[in-house]
C-alpha cells in the first residue's frame, strides 16, 4: 500500500519536474517546483522516512525555494516579456536534454532490479544517533559549508554601504 | 479502500467544516471584542448579539463577482488563494484535540505543522506577483522577507520543548506536561513562539504587508469575492493553528480537571485567540526595519541561547 503510494508520489514529482523545466514564465516554474518538492516529501513519508519528508517540506519547500520568491518578484510578467523568453529558449533545450538522457542510463542500471519499496518508520532519535554518531564528521563539514555561505552573504550585504552608518 | 481510511476521510472533512465555522465565528468575535476595546458597538444587527454577521458576510463574499484584473497571470492568480489557505488546513491534521483524537498522529507532527505554516508564503508572494499591481508587489516583498525572518526562530523556539519531551508527536508532548506545563519550564521559548506565531499569521503588529495606510491592502489589493475570502480564511486559520500549537506545546493541551479533554483544549485556544485580539487593539505598527532587525538580531540569538541552555540541562541531567 505505502510502496504503491510512494511510486505514485514519485511519478507525480517526475511529471511536475518535467512541466517545471518546460514553462516560460519563472513564476510558473516556481509553482511546479513546489509541487515537485511536495510530491517528493509525500514519497519520503510513504517510505517511512518521515523526518526526511517533514524536513523536505520545512527546509526545501518552506525556506530554500521561498528565497526564489524574491527573484520571481523582480521578473517582468507581461505577455511581450514572456514571448521574448519563449523565443530565447528556442533550441537551447537540446543539449541539456541529451545530457539528461545520458545520465538516465546509469540511473536505470541502479533500478534494474525491480523491488517493491518497503516502508519502515525510522524514529527521530535513531536518526539523530546515526547522524551525530558515525556521520558526525559529514554533518560538521556540511555545517562548515553553511557557515561559509553565511559569511559570504554578510560580506555581500555590507558592500556599498555609505560610511558612517553602523 | 479500507473502512478505517473511510472513517479518517470523513473525520478530515468534518474537521475542515468545523474549522471554516470556527474561522467565521472568530471574525465576529474579533469585531465585537475590538468594538468593546474601542468603546463602540461592533456588528450587532444580524441575529442575537450580531452573531450571524459572519454568515451574512460569507453569503456576500460568495455571491460577489470575483474579477481578476486585466493583464493578471490567471494561473498563478487563481492558485494563490488556495496556496494561502490549504496548507493551514492540512496543518490542523496533526493537532491532537484529546487523547487519541487527531486525524493523523504523525511521529513528525510538529515539524509537519511548522512546514505547513511555512508554505503560506507562496500564496502571498504568487498572489502579489500575479496581480501585477505595485501595491500588491510591495506587500508581497514585505511579506516574503518578514515570513523568512520570523520562520527562522519559529521552529527553534519550539526545539526546547522537543528536547524535554524527546518526541515530535503532539500527543507525547501533551502527556509530558501532566505534572508541569512547559510554559513554566520554557518561558523564553513560549514568548518567542507567540511572537513568531503572530508574525506567521501576520497579525498586527506584524501586518506591514497589508497595512492599509500605505499599501491599500498589500497582496490582497486586487482580490475580491471568494478568492479574497480564501486569503482571509487562511489568515484566521493561521491564528487558530498558532493558538492550537501554543496550547499543545506550552499550556498542557487537553489536560485539565473536571471538564472533558476537548473542552479544555478549546478553552485554552480561545483564551490565546483573545490575547491576539487584545494585542491588535493595544499595539501600534513598528517601522519595517525595526521589525526585521528584531527578528534577526534579538529573537534568533535568544532562541539559540534558549536551545543551548535547555540542551545543557537535558544532557547534564542524564545519568
Amino acid at each position: 500500500m505505502s510502496g504503491n503510494f510512494a511510486i505514485w508520489a514519485a511519478s507525480l514529482a517526475f511529471l511536475s519536474a518535467l512541466v517545471a523545466v518546460t514553462r516560460a514564465s519563472v513564476a510558473h516554474v516556481l509553482i511546479w517546483l513546489l509541487a515537485m518538492l511536495l510530491s517528493l516529501a509525500a514519497c519520503f513519508f510513504a517510505l517511512g522516512a518521515s523526518f526526511a519528508g517533514a524536513a523536505q517540506v520545512l527546509i526545501y519547500a518552506g525556506a530554500i525555494l521561498a528565497v526564489f520568491v524574491f527573484v520571481v518578484m523582480t521578473v517582468d510578467a507581461s505577455p511581450p516579456a514572456q514571448e521574448t523568453e519563449r523565443a530565447r529558449l528556442g533550441k537551447a533545450w537540446i543539449a541539456p536534454a541529451l545530457v539528461a538522457v545520458l545520465l538516465l542510463a546509469p540511473l536505470a542500471g541502479l533500478t534494474a532490479d525491480p523491488t517493491t519499496p518497503q516502508g519502515r518508520a525510522v524514529p527521530a532519535t535513531e536518526l539523530g544517533a546515526l547522524l551525530f554518531g558515525p556521520w558526525a564528521l559529514a554533518v560538521e563539514i556540511a555545517s562548515g559549508l553553511l557557515l561559509a555561505a553565511l559569511m559570504g552573504a554578510r560580506h555581500l550585504g555590507r558592500r556599498g554601504r555609505p560610511e558612517g552608518r553602523r | 479502500m479500507t473502512f478505517a481510511a473511510l472513517i479518517t476521510l470523513f473525520a478530515a472533512a468534518a474537521l475542515v467544516a468545523a474549522l471554516m465555522v470556527a474561522a467565521g465565528v472568530f471574525t465576529w468575535a474579533e469585531r465585537r471584542i475590538l468594538g468593546f476595546f474601542q468603546e463602540r458597538l461592533g456588528p450587532n444587527r444580524v441575529g442575537p448579539f450580531g452573531f450571524l454577521q459572519w454568515v451574512a458576510d460569507t453569503v456576500k463574499l460568495i455571491t460577489k463577482e470575483d474579477a481578476p484584473p486585466p493583464g493578471a497571470d490567471r494561473f498563478a492568480y487563481r492558485l494563490a488563494p488556495v496556496l494561502a489557505s490549504a496548507p493551514i488546513l492540512a496543518g490542523f491534521g496533526v493537532v491532537a484535540f484529546a487523547p487519541g483524537l487527531s486525524i493523523a498522529a504523525l511521529d513528525m507532527g510538529l515539524i509537519f505543522a511548522l512546514g505547513m505554516l511555512a508554505l503560506t508564503v507562496y500564496g502571498i508572494a504568487l498572489g502579489a506577483w500575479a496581480s501585477r499591481n505595485r501595491y500588491a508587489m510591495l506587500g508581497g516583498l514585505r511579506a516574503g522577507a518578514q515570513l523568512l525572518a520570523y520562520e527562522s526562530f519559529l521552529g527553534l523556539s519550539l526545539m526546547g520543548v522537543v528536547l524535554l519531551t524527546g518526541s515530535f508527536r503532539m500527543g507525547d508532548i501533551v502527556t509530558a506536561q501532566t505534572e508541569l506545563w512547559f510554559v513554566f519550564q520554557q518561558p523564553l521559548g513560549a514568548l518567542l513562539f507567540l511572537i513568531a506565531g503572530t508574525a506567521a499569521a501576520h497579525r498586527l503588529p506584524f501586518d506591514l504587508q497589508e497595512s492599509e495606510q500605505d499599501l491599500v491592502a498589500g497582496f490582497m489589493t486586487e482580490y475580491s469575492g471568494m478568492s479574497f475570502a480564501l486569503f482571509f480564511l487562511g489568515e484566521y486559520l493561521a491564528i487558530l493553528l498558532v493558538a492550537a500549537l501554543a496550547t499543545t506545546l506550552f499550556f498542557g493541551g487537553w489536560l485539565g480537571p473536571w471538564l472533558p479533554a476537548p473542552v479544555w483544549f478549546g478553552l485554552k485556544v480561545g483564551v490565546i485567540c483573545f490575547g491576539f485580539i487584545w494585542l491588535r487593539a493595544a499595539l501600534p505598527r513598528p517601522r519595517y526595519d525595526q521589525l526585521i532587525g528584531f527578528a534577526w538580531k534579538v529573537a534568533l540569538p535568544l532562541a539559540l541561547l534558549n536551545l543551548l541552555i535547555t540542551g545543557a540541562i537535558v544532557v547534564g541531567g542524564q545519568p
